[in-house]
């Protein structure tokens, strides 16, 4: 039992990630009508914020310190951060275990920039192209993107730890104990999940997006600068693979190649809970997540080998074989 | 009808330029003039390092690149002389090898069995090269392995860890110098006991390849042997990112021992999930529950951070050693590049040096003379103490290192201890072990 | 010719000559130079451009004629090559069982996927066969290793049965071969500095290649064809006029599914070791690519495409720092430094890089890909006649 609820939390989490990301590609499938093979790689440059800012933080002053040699013989260096200078020990080593959270802050309007040159400089020339051309463009933007990141931070994953306070585990009930990070990542999720929402429901701008969704040249014929508003859902949909990425950096540290990772995943994911759909993203983000953390347990794995390794595609068959267009996928979207 | 008279005309056509110039039968062809595959006609000697550029193991293909050019300085006498002095064999002059100077290219595996064959056959076909080395996983190794068994030159292993290698897929022109599966957990398995006890229950994840495995059932059964027992093993896919559902289980399995065989990303990933799930200060059966990481590399002990403290592994060289022969290459290593090199670094180094000496040794560059000045070669001060290269399966005999993640590191490079350099007697095993039967050396191919 | 017009018969005739003459054409620069870095007429290459030719002209097939994409393509050539293995080890170092086997093998591969995944459209067709591919690729490198021997790849043993060939005790492996042709025997050609090297692995390749094209033309022209690029168009339409386009665009997916195979089957005739990788969606992936790059719903395009994918991969990740220091030598030590450091990110390791760009800017600046450029070219040449010689090698992209 307690086995289950773990698997179920574990699935949340997992689910947390791809539903973000599956919530920010429909975002720009839905407005825009463009496939976002770059969008794997948002949501890593998201994560590098995180290790930008861990890394600013850190910059430091040497002074050499007589007592130690380094591995060569040579006198060593000692690095003191200048935040630690600046404001003394303690709140210089407190800001800089606090990095993720303010990383989050931070990735918040470079992703929203990073978005609208994207969508501006580059994909507003792919509207009306095929898909095929928006995936080539797109792919060989993701390749750039992470080509520059290996560029700067090389290959190998880099730590963006938890602030001390909540790295530890939680106790939720007897022998049920869970990391803390990972219950503030799903929260997290769940609220900009719902702020996404929320947006588009609440505001007189979620509105005329969601009708743009719907019937793009009406809008337009009324009267309203549709495309600008379309620049800024994809500013939104930035962010949002940003903080995704970002908040996940003490789950699993960054690499360079970890958006093309997620990304076919996340495709899989958005087609799963059918085109067009919102709802349908988050939803299947999180029945896909649960689905793999139960698959991966021994009972499955024994009762049939390999399971664990092909459940997710499996599922993504039986589903699109039993609904045509996925969990909640609308008529006529990329079919 | 034109396009059989086009291929009868580009026929001809070649045809009549080939009387014009000397039509000369060149690699992989029966009635050859040269001797052997790509024989070095000129002042020069072309050998093919074949690293992981692209990738995740990217770092350290770079790491194994700075190693190689190191070694080629110091072959054509430029430089410190690196571990050259130190080398018990003093055959190398600095005047490259065999009087020629070495050159050298460099190509990408992308850690793909496809294109690594596809690189190094680049360079035996375009460039000439006599000897390929490098790579960073087993099936890179063993796939460019078959692949200069069959060209007909010598493949010199990089890092490479599955029994495999050595084992069912051994291959006469392939040598190795890095340490196996099996060597990691007969050095380790001491050390457990000294420092956890002889009653622990262990709960493996493997990554679900042919590595993963070799290493789980090497460590499997030298655990096995005294005393401990193994709870469960879990194979993970090698595709995976996060380990949560593989660790949460561990948790109210009863075991109190965590032992990763993973490598790379895999093992970054799933060190940093069974830490966050607080494995670490956990209390099972009143004994501390312990992580073991079998085949550690300082490169990746970085991309784990903070969670690497304590943890216990084997690694096949650091540089923290202080014999002669590590102490020259890092001061030669560090003073180039202002960092200390990993364990790739050296293997692939030493690789090249073995190469270089076994050629001048056997006065020839021809494979079947190399093989021969390699097999049951001993040499030492090249930082592992006494070596031995078997002549049986081409794998290197030597002390391996037991590491522990360091508690309180000094720098970013100091971040694993020593615990115990286990003596190759130890780590050895007889040629028809079990977990290294099934394949067959073959002859030397000199190709031609 | 062969039932071609004449349009056809010049891209065919033009096709045939590029290939044939490949090892000189590849080899432009003396052996000796620096620039000889760029040279790609080297035997393991050339094979690889013709084997992704192949494949990328049968990706066309289902792609550029019906419109659907599929992403899962690679596990054909994966399969196909793990059969033409198989067939090494089991049967003969013969390459011609090997490659039917791998044919008819990916075929039905591509039978039931197809017929399970042309149940959707679309984007959903697309998942469909990606999730097949991936699939395969996981099962293949860990469930499946007793069949596919896992991360290694499979490869050739001494002790493989091999009942046709005759027994084989010179303790190293036997080499592919056609009818006792070894495929990896080549002839060197040296003329002046020049270094020119004829394989015959890379001529069996070609002639298939040639046939594959040949092919490829007929179909682009049947009523068949046509019917595929009616789907493309409108399929609600075709629906209404009473017509079922499902065993249309199953038999176009069959087909380029075999295409997949016979390169799976050449690539492991040219070097007997099928890896799984060959199957993950990176692969399947590379061929999508090839295709856009090239040109879509063109016959030469995939062609195209798949050369300079693989050129990049193979020359420019070979392209080190001592190789760059190497072409800039005779400048003066600062301006050969500033030029090294301003290339070095986008060679050698930096291949990817490059890579990106170049996929980037070809589709911004040639929508029709590289045949587009090709055709801007002939254009700027030929002043008024562009449309003429522009429907030779390009059908009209339908939408």
């Amino acid at each position: 039992m307690d086995g289950i609820i773990l698997q179920i939390l574990n699935g949340l989490d997992k689910g947390s990630a791809y539903a973000l990301i599956a919530l920010g590609l429909t975002l720009i499938f839905g407005t825009l009508g463009v496939v976002n093979f770059a969008h794997g790689a948002l949501f890593m440059i998201g994560a590098f914020c995180a290790v930008f800012v861990q890394r600013l933080l850190n910059l430091s002053f040497e002074t050499v310190d007589p007592g130690k040699t380094d591995f060569l013989g040579n006198p060593s260096m000692v690095k003191t951060p200048y935040i630690e200078s600046w404001f003394g020990h303690d709140i210089g080593s407190a800001i800089i275990d606090w990095s993720v959270p303010l990383a989050v802050l931070f990735s918040i309007p470079v992703m929203i920039l990073i978005g609208f040159v994207m969508e501006r400089g580059l994909i507003k020339h792919f509207y009306k192209r095929e898909h095929a051309d928006q995936i080539l463009v797109t792919f060989g933007l993701a390749i750039v993107l992470q080509e520059v990141i290996k560029a700067f931070y090389g290959a190998n994953p880099i730590q963006t730890p938890a602030p001390e306070a909540l790295s530890g585990i939680a106790t939720l009930a007897d022998g049920i104990v869970y990391p803390v990070w990972r219950i503030v990542y799903f929260c997290f999720a769940t609220v900009i999940i719902g702020g996404v929402f929320a947006f588009l429901r609440f505001t007189t701008f979620g509105m005329v997006v969601r009708a743009g969704m719907e019937d793009r040249e009406t809008v337009g014929l009324l009267g309203i600068n549709i495309d600008r508003r379309f620049t800024i859902m994809f500013g939104i949909a930035a962010a949002v693979a940003g903080m995704a990425g970002v908040m996940y950096g003490p789950i699993n540290a960054p690499n360079y190649h970890m958006g093309m990772d997620f990304l076919v995943l996340s495709f899989v994911v958005v087609v799963v809970g059918g085109m067009g759909s919102l709802p349908g993203a988050v939803a299947a983000g999180f029945l896909l997540g649960i689905l793999e953390s139960f698959a991966s347990t021994t009972w499955a794995t024994t009762t049939i080998p390999g399971i664990n390794q092909i459940i997710i595609y499996l599922v993504a068959i039986i589903i699109l074989l039993t609904r045509p267009r996925g969990l909640l996928g609308k008529k006529g979207v990329m079919e | 009808m034109s396009k059989t008279n086009l291929t009868r005309r580009g026929v001809l056509k070649s045809g009549a330029v080939a009387g014009a110039g000397v039509a000369l039968p060149t690699i992989f062809t029966a009635s050859s003039a040269a001797a052997y595959t790509n024989e070095p006609t000129g002042g020069t000697v072309t050998l093919g390092f074949n690293v992981p550029q692209t990738g995740p193991y990217a770092d350290e293909g770079a790491d194994e690149l700075r190693a190689y050019e190191l070694a080629v300085e110091h072959l054509n006498g430029e430089g410190d002389g690196g571990m050259m002095p130190t080398f018990s064999s003093k055959e190398l002059q600095g005047n490259g090898i065999l009087g020629k100077k070495v050159n050298f290219v460099t190509g990408d595996t992308q850690t793909k069995s496809d294109a690594a064959r596809a690189s190094a056959k680049s360079m035996i076909e375009k460039d000439g090269a006599i000897m390929i080395s490098g790579g960073s996983s087993s099936g890179v190794a063993v796939a460019v392995q078959g692949l200069c068994q069959e060209a007909g030159v010598i493949f010199m292993a990089g890092l490479t860890h599955s029994n495999d290698t050595t084992g069912k897929d051994k291959k006469a022109n392939g040598f190795r110098h890095f340490f196996n599966g099996y060597m990691s957990a007969a050095a380790l398995a001491p050390v457990l006991k000294n420092l956890y006890g002889t009653d622990r229950k262990a709960y493996h994840l493997t990554a679900d390849y042919t590595w993963g495995w070799t290493q789980q059932e090497s460590i499997a059964a030298a655990t096995e042997a005294m005393g401990w027992e193994t709870v469960n093993n879990v194979l993970t896919p090698l595709a995976a990112t996060d380990f949560s559902s593989y660790i949460a289980p561990v948790l109210n399995s009863g075991a109190d021992v965590l032992v990763l065989n993973h490598y790379g990303g895999n093992m970054v990933n799933s060190l940093t999930n069974a830490v966050q799930f607080g494995l670490r200060n956990k209390q099972v059966n009143g004994k501390n529950f312990e992580i073991v990481v079998p085949l550690f590399s300082r490169l990746m002990a970085r991309g784990a951070g903070e969670n690497i403290k304590g943890i216990v592994g084997s690694t096949n060289w650091h540089w923290s050693l202080q014999d002669e022969g590590s102490k020259a290459f890092v001061k030669s290593f560090g003073t180039k590049y202002g960092f200390p090199p990993s364990q790739a670094a050296h293997t692939v180094y030493c690789q090249t040096l073995l190469y270089a000496d076994a050629a001048q040794r056997a006065g020839t560059f021809n494979p079947c003379g190399i093989v021969e000045a390699l097999e049951g070669f001993e040499f030492d001060g090249l930082g592992n103490g006494k070596t031995l290269y078997r002549a049986e399966d081409h794998q290197c005999f030597k002390d391996v290192l037991v590491v522990k993640g360091k508690e309180n590191p000094t720098s970013e490079f100091d971040l694993l201890e020593v615990v115990e350099v286990t003596p190759a007697a130890q780590v050895t095993y007889p040629p028809d072990h079990p977990m290294f039967a099934g394949g067959a050396l073959g002859t030397c191919n000199p190709g031609a | 010719m062969f039932g071609l017009n004449k349009k056809d018969s010049a891209l065919l005739l033009l096709v045939a000559i590029l290939t044939m003459m490949a090892p000189f054409i590849l080899n432009p620069f003396p052996t000796d130079s620096g620039l000889a870095q760029f040279n790609a007429g080297y035997p393991d290459l050339m094979q690889r451009f013709v084997i992704f030719g192949i494949f990328a002209i049968g990706f066309n097939i289902l792609f550029g004629l019906t419109g659907y994409l599929s992403f899962g393509h690679a596990a054909f050539l994966g399969v196909g090559s793990y059969s033409a293995v198989w067939m090494f080890k089991l049967l003969s170092m013969n390459i011609l069982p090997a490659v039917i086997l791998s044919v008819i093998i990916a075929g039905l591969f591509a039978l039931v996927i197809g017929y399970v995944s042309l149940r959707r459209s679309g984007i959903y067709f697309s998942i469909l066969t990606l999730a097949f591919a991936q699939m395969s690729f996981a099962l293949a490198y860990s469930v499946l290793t007793p069949i596919t021997n896992g991360e290694t790849g499979l490869q050739l043993n001494l002790d493989d049965a091999r009942i046709l060939d005759p027994v084989n005790d010179s303790g190293s492996l036997p080499v592919t071969s056609l009818f006792g042709l070894e495929m990896r025997s080549s002839f060197d050609l040296a003329v002046g500095p020049w270094d020119f090297t004829f394989s015959v692995g890379y001529y069996v390749c070609a002639i298939f290649l040639l046939l594959a094209f040949y092919l490829a033309i007929r179909i682009f022209r049947s009523p068949f064809g046509m019917m595929l690029r009616a789907i493309k168009s409108n399929q609600q339409r075709l629906n209404y006029t009473g017509l079922n386009p499902r065993p249309y665009t199953l038999a176009a997916f069959v087909i380029s599914g075999m295409y997949a195979g016979l390169a799976g089957g050449l690539l492991a005739s040219m070097d007997p070791l099928a890896g799984a990788e060959r199957m993950q969606w990176t692969a399947s992936g590379e061929v999508v690519l090839m295709t856009i790059l090239g040109g879509v719903g063109t016959l030469i395009g995939p062609v195209l495409g798949a050369g300079l994918i693989k050129y990049f991969e193979n020359i420019f990740s070979k392209i080190n720092d001592t190789v760059l220091h190497g072409w800039f030598s005779f400048l003066p030590d600062g301006i050969e430094d500033f030029l090294v450091t301003i290339i070095h990110p986008f060679v050698g390791k930096g291949w990817h890089l490059t890579l990106g760009i170049i996929f980037m800017l070809v589709v911004t600046f040639l929508p029709g890909g590289l045949v587009e450029g090709g055709q801007r070219i002939a254009r700027l040449f030929r002043g008024k006649k562009t449309k003429d010689g522009a429907d030779g090698a390009k059908t009209e992209p339908a939408e």
